[in-house]
């Protein structure tokens, strides 16, 4: 009994940090009334949802920001790119310019797809309102208007951020559904001895 | 459909048991808004893709009361399935979006949604979506009647042989009662268009423009008829194609109704045609009737309660006198129909009529109209007294007043363009049932073009897999890419292919598997200067991953020789210089 009136305290202390500290909003409030005896575990069915969801769409985003990356720093293009030179024939102090002017026009010839990013977003987005996730949402946000900005630093730092956040939230509501398992349903403990 | 509003299968109020169909992408989302419904005390139908959710639609026409759909969805464009239900199905649409940009919400009004919910939605907000549905019938209701106002002034100015001091006065009430809705309308109705001065200013369909657009809709032909057409056709400047597309589908509405009653006149009154004619009898069939078609209008939603009072009314009017019981109630509720009744020849022998009576109800009432109109005057301004008094009482029972009443000017309509002058009980049956099976082959056809369309959808969807087609293009990549899917160790044939669809490629992205989208990013010339390897395998992350097999001795003894020949192409070579050379 000591026990479970332990654990029950763990879990409305950590259910309760998880609003407090921001990572939650009202939402999760909304799930959990809709939790009922049809639905026992309706709050747990949904976030699992949420995760299968958003991890391909963060999977999608990647890619979309990542081509522009590859580029750079693949040293076979570079490669490839000095071969053909060798064989153009070009002034060898030339090529470090023309290696330099080829990567920057690598960048101008594939420049990110904001639209794509923006659309991808806002799925995630979609996503993360159906939880409640508060601060991921917050960063959806942020990196919309660095899409509509055009600015792909911007949108590669807030991305860089909305994972960590993400990653944080789920091991919070990983640990906190384990300890509400663990606890049992409220009323066990509430029986008289 | 229920069969019967009086004795509900529900056994909760309304709006319990209103029939949702949910559309979302988002499987979250859809769970949630499934529950949430549920707990509402919904009838929930989930979806998630729009097609599917347009082919349930389609399906049957009346199995959705209200439609909740996204915005943004892969397959269709929210806003495109908004506007397919509100012509096809004319249900409230509720568009919902994680985007509350005014912008999106302002589409979503002009496009015909009742409203824009913002996820997360509150269940609160859920509750409250019955308010659509009740505000769509009632307005349904209202354009309807002032639809029948309309087609019975047109006929009276049509069949004008008679002008006595009388018809003039039924005249002006009518015209007056038009206004009175009207007036109404523009009081109550809520509608953007109306108070702001933005989009559109809202178009008061006068008898003439009405007329106009039906002789326009019957010179195009009921089937082919289509907004654009109608518009050209009755060449009124100011009039805009939404203007035409709304009154057309409130027109389609009307006929429909008509149609409907008239199949289920046709089987409640069959049986007793053989009934010897006698005035109560024909009252009480008539109110009998009234009530059965009452019962079968109100089934649409629970409204019903109401109709009771309603067939009291009918009632006690009729027993007040012989040759006016049907006459009373029906006059007294749209006087506009007793004028219409001018036209055919009054002098009919009775028994014939009275037949007549029996087998339908409402040319059982066009039928007393006959012989009221016998006795024109002293009808006439009888009629003008109580009209205004029941009116008044009608009014809060407008609904299911509305749904009876309804088919009856329409069908003398019908019969007086056509029929002016034989005798009306007998020919009017006949055109009556000529004009039901007329109207029920034109309306079909909209079914009909609805379901093949759909059935040209799901071809489409059977041989897309995945990619929903919007465009021909679409169609062409799909196919385009298998080669690219099955074959992929060859990179020149990848090459090659890029070659020819990178215009596709670049207009088809977003339907596109991720991996093939980097290519849409390449430009033509870059393209085609790059082709054997270099350029694919710059460009893209995956190919990247391929790269070693690529960069064998092999290939790079291929490259310089292509390359030489590339080289040597003088276009080739300033292109390349100014690509890629910057010096």
């Amino acid at each position: 009994m000591e026990r479970n009136n332990q654990l029950h305290r763990q879990v409305i202390l950590s259910r309760q940090s998880l609003f407090d500290q921001g990572f939650l909003d009202e939402q999760f409030l909304q799930l959990e009334e809709l939790q009922d005896d049809a639905n026992p575990n309706f709050v747990e069915e949904i976030v699992t949802l949420h995760y299968r969801d958003s991890a391909r769409l963060i999977l999608s985003i990647e890619q979309a920001l990542s081509v522009e990356n590859f580029p750079f720093l693949n040293p076979k293009l570079l490669f490839s790119y000095l071969f053909y030179c060798l064989v153009q024939q070009v002034k060898r102090q030339l090529w470090c310019l023309k290696v330099a002017s080829f990567l920057c026009l690598c960048r101008e010839r594939n420049p990110l797809d904001f639209n794509k990013l923006d659309s991808l977003m806002h799925q995630f987005k979609g996503s993360s309102s159906s939880i409640g996730a508060k601060k991921v949402k917050a960063e959806c946000t942020l990196f919309r208007e660095f899409c509509s900005a055009g600015n792909g630093e911007g949108c590669i730092r807030t991305f860089q951020q909305l994972k960590k956040e993400y990653a944080t939230l789920k091991k919070k509501l990983e640990a906190y559904f384990q300890l509400a398992r663990q606890a049992g349903p409220a009323q066990t403990a509430c029986r008289p001895k | 459909m229920m069969d019967n509003g009086f004795s509900s299968p529900r056994h909760d109020p309304f709006p319990a048991g209103l029939r949702v169909l949910v559309v979302d992408d988002d499987l979250t989302w859809l769970k949630i808004l499934e529950k949430m419904l549920k707990k509402c005390s919904y009838e929930v139908t989930t979806c998630g893709l729009a097609i599917d959710a347009l082919h349930l639609l389609r399906e049957r026409k009346d199995r959705y009361d209200i439609v909740i759909s996204d915005v943004n969805m892969p397959d269709m464009d929210g806003f495109k399935l908004l506007e397919h239900v509100g012509l096809e199905m004319d249900l409230p649409v509720i568009m919902m979006s994680v985007d509350g940009e005014t912008s999106q919400v302002m589409k979503g009004v002009q496009h015909g949604a009742c409203d824009y919910l913002l996820k997360p939605i509150r269940m609160k907000e859920l509750r409250n979506i019955w308010q659509h549905v009740l505000r769509k019938k009632i307005h349904e209701v209202r354009d309807i009647e002032i639809l029948e106002g309309m087609e019975s002034i047109q006929m009276t100015r049509n069949g004008l042989d008679q002008s006595s001091d009388g018809h003039l006065l039924c005249g002006e009430d009518l015209t007056s009662v038009k206004k009175r809705k009207e007036a109404e309308n523009k009081h109550d109705d809520k509608d953007p268009g109306d108070s702001s001065s933005t989009k559109k200013a809202r178009v008061v369909w006068s008898v003439d423009l009405h007329q106009k657009f039906v002789k326009a809709v019957n010179q195009i032909g009921f089937d082919k008829v289509g907004p654009k057409k109608i518009l050209d056709l009755m060449n009124v400047p100011w009039l805009t194609r939404e203007n035409v597309a709304s009154h057309l589908q409130k027109y389609r509405l009307y006929l429909s109704r008509l149609q409907k009653e008239n199949d289920t006149k046709t089987s409640v009154g069959g049986g007793k045609h053989s009934d010897s004619p006698s005035r109560d009898s024909a009252g009480s069939f008539g109110i009998q009737n009234s009530i059965n078609i009452q019962r079968n209008d109100i089934s649409n939603g629970s409204y019903g309660f109401s109709g009771n009072s309603l067939i009291v009314r009918n009632v006690e009017p009729r027993s007040q006198e012989n040759e006016r019981k049907g006459i009373v109630s029906k006059t007294a509720v749209e006087p506009k129909r007793a004028l219409a009744v001018e036209v055919p020849d009054p002098c009919k022998p009775k028994s014939s009529e009275m037949e007549f009576g029996h087998s339908f109800t409402s040319p059982a009432s066009e039928v007393n109209f006959a012989e009221f109109g016998s006795n024109f005057p002293t009808k006439f301004s009888w009629c003008a007294i109580p009209q205004s008094q029941l009116k008044q009482e009608q009014n809060p029972l407008h609904l299911d007043a509305g749904f009876s009443q309804r088919t009856r000017p329409g069908k003398q309509q019908h019969i007086q363009v056509d029929y002016p002058q034989p005798s009306p009980p007998i020919i009017s049956g006949s055109s009556v049932t000529e004009r039901n099976m007329d109207g029920s082959v034109k309306i079909k056809p909209i079914y009909d073009e609805c379901r093949n369309n759909g059935s040209q959808v799901s071809s489409a969807r059977s041989t897309m897999d995945s990619y929903q087609v919007q465009t021909k293009t679409y169609e062409v990549n799909h196919q385009a890419y298998e080669p690219i899917s099955t074959n992929t160790s060859s990179l020149k044939n990848q090459a090659a292919f890029n070659l020819s669809s990178i215009s596709d490629l670049e207009s088809a992205q977003k339907s596109i598997n991720w991996a093939m989208s980097p290519l849409a990013t390449l430009d033509d010339d870059f393209q085609v200067r790059w082709v054997q390897g270099d350029c694919y395998a710059m460009n893209l992350g995956l190919q990247n991953i391929e790269f070693p097999e690529y960069f064998d001795g092999g290939l790079l003894a291929d490259v310089p020789t292509h390359l030489y020949e590339n080289l040597y192409d003088s276009t080739e070579c300033s292109v390349i210089e100014q690509g890629l050379f910057i010096a």
